[in-house]
């Protein structure tokens, strides 16, 4: 006699990774696809190397400087995560200040508008000056400013967007405002605060490869590229381009992955409503 | 316990709201006695929810005067002297089932161990067994409900404030949680303010139904309903049931009549 046994479906591992190559094949399909366009368009049409320069060139080249490549990389790398972590603390903690007395925020937030407006990487030469055109704070230093804004402004929104029965409940427990804060208020501001840094990640590597723009130490990303332009090494340039694009899609994704982790109730994250 | 002191008292109660300059209370006035089951009953808008807010202390009233165990509203607040339950559930997304029943308790500073204790009897209760661990985007609406009647059982508040519980649960469920609700009622000495829509729920929970009417929100009357105690099964049955159900329902149509007669 044969019995057909019914078993639960595990949660496995395997089955999560099954899904999520389903998920992603789309995704790398349409990039392999992409940088063989790339190379063919550009070997098929002569396209000039100064124009641009074909994938396999860049990826050579990346390959014979690799030493310095990586090491000017990760040095313009700390450069942004200083920043981002500096400017994203201070914003966070500003957030938090002006969610508690609103007076205040009501009476800071057209400056902190106003301020978000501000091409902030205009003032790198600046801040140079400031900090020392040689160290790293200089160009933390923008890095952190430019993220300031879009995490203060999305963990603020996070802060105040509570539903009031969400507070009137915690009133009923004679709740503080410490607690409505720690219980309601900061939980509920966690899926903006990670919309925030997200953000943050790609404008951080931006004020700091800008930053470098403006002069700085010779192993810094950002002056690999404006130097190797100058001289007309453009897969050099290009290389050193690979390697910001590598870096800032590593920052991106610890972020995004620091999200699933600390968010790992919300809808969103777990796959939806099944 | 005996009749002397409220356990809610309103005198005059009057709520404006600035915003859309809405008359939700008018002068109303109403006592519950200890170990009363108070019903609110009437037309949308009439200001049922409004009303628990103000004996709650979380909106303030216009003008007035609340007491509740016979202190300033404020100050039973404090003391926690009451649970409620909204009118939608109002769980915390970021919780589980059973950590959104805990969190009364969290508040009152219980331990682990009699914290899980007794989420675990809530659990059994609203019949919520192997969804301890579930989010409330995983339930069901009639489930969320039933977690937020938990929450607010869980500390055995000596008021209960409950602004349609049942009217997200099947007909089945709800008559389950009738009976529950009455149990509890009985065994904890507690006194209950329950708003619902339902003229026959409100009848065979309540010794008092109050009966209120819309623009501005007042009360039409209030019924005594003498049906013997403890409620059961063959209560719905009574000759006497149905006649209170009709008192109730005249006193509301007469209600919105008088709203008729206001210009519109
Ligand atoms: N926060 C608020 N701001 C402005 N007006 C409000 C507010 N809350 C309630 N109201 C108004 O007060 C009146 C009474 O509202 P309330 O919610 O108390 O009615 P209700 O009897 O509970 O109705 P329902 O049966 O639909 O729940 C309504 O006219 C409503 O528009
Ligand atoms: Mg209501």
């Amino acid at each position: 006699m044969s019995t057909t046994v019914v078993q639960p479906v595990p949660r496995s591992f395997g089955r999560m990774m099954g899904r999520g190559a389903r998920d992603w094949l789309p995704a790398v399909a349409i990039f392999v696809i992409g940088i063989a366009l790339w190379e063919g368009l550009v070997r098929g049409l002569h396209v000039q190397r100064f124009l641009l320069p074909a994938p396999s060139e860049i990826l050579n080249t990346f390959w014979d400087e690799r030493d310095t490549l990586v090491s000017a990389g990760l040095f313009t790398f700390k450069e942004a995560v200083g920043g981002f972590l500096i400017g994203s603390a201070f914003a966070v903690l500003v957030a938090l200040v002006l969610a508690r007395w609103r007076p205040l925020g009501n009476a800071l937030m057209p400056y902190a508008i106003a301020a978000n407006a501000v091409p902030i990487i205009a003032f790198a030469p600046i801040t140079n000056n400031w900090f020392g055109i040689l160290s790293p704070a200089s160009k933390m230093a923008i890095a952190a400013v430019i993220v300031f804004f879009p995490v203060m402004v999305n963990t603020l929104r996070g802060l105040t967007s509570v539903r009031p029965e969400s507070v009137e409940l915690m009133h009923s427990y004679a709740a503080r405002e410490r607690d409505i804060f720690r219980r309601v208020r900061i939980p509920t501001s966690l899926p903006y605060l990670f919309t925030g840094l997200k953000v943050a990640t790609v404008l951080a590597m931006i004020g700091a490869i800008v930053g470098d723009y403006f002069g700085g130490s010779q192993d810094a990303l950002g002056i690999q590229i404006r130097r190797s332009a100058g001289i007309f090494a453009f897969e050099e340039a290009w290389a050193a381009i690979f390697v910001a694009s590598v870096l800032g899609i590593a920052f991106y994704g610890a972020v995004a992955l620091a999200e699933r982790v600390v968010l790992s109730w919300h809808p969103s994250v777990r796959g939806g409503r099944e | 316990m005996n009749e002397q002191a409220a356990v809610v008292s309103l005198k005059s109660v009057t709520k404006d709201f600035q915003r859309g300059g809405v008359r939700a209370l008018q002068e109303i006035d109403l006592e519950v006695r200890p170990r009363e089951f108070i019903s609110l009953i009437g037309p949308s808008g009439c200001g049922k929810s409004t009303l628990l807010r103000i004996v709650g202390d979380l909106v303030p009233p216009t003008s007035g005067e609340v007491v509740v165990n016979g202190k300033q509203a404020h100050q039973a607040r404090l003391d926690r002297d009451y649970g409620i339950v909204f009118q939608d559930a109002v769980l915390y997304d970021w919780r589980t089932v059973a950590k959104n029943i805990a969190l009364p308790l969290e508040m009152l500073d219980w331990d682990r161990a009699r914290r899980s204790q007794r989420v675990r009897e809530m659990v059994e209760l609203v019949e919520l067994g192997g969804f301890e661990d579930h989010y409330p985007w995983q339930l069901s609406g009639g489930m969320q409900q039933r977690v937020s009647i938990a929450r607010a059982l869980a500390f055995d508040p000596p008021l209960l404030l409950m602004d349609e519980p049942f009217g997200a649960l099947d007909e089945m469920t709800r008559e389950r949680m009738n009976m529950e609700l009455l149990r509890i009622w009985q065994e904890s000495g507690s006194t209950i303010v329950f708003v619902t829509h339902s003229i026959a729920e409100a009848v065979f929970l309540s010794t008092r139904v109050v009966v209120m009417s819309p623009r501005p929100g007042r009360i039409t009357g209030i019924v005594d309903i003498d049906l013997p105690q403890p409620r059961n099964t063959d209560t719905r049955e009574q000759e006497r049931f149905f006649e209170l159900v009709t008192e109730v329902r005249e006193l509301l149509r007469t209600g919105d009549r008088s709203g008729e007669e206001l210009p519109a």
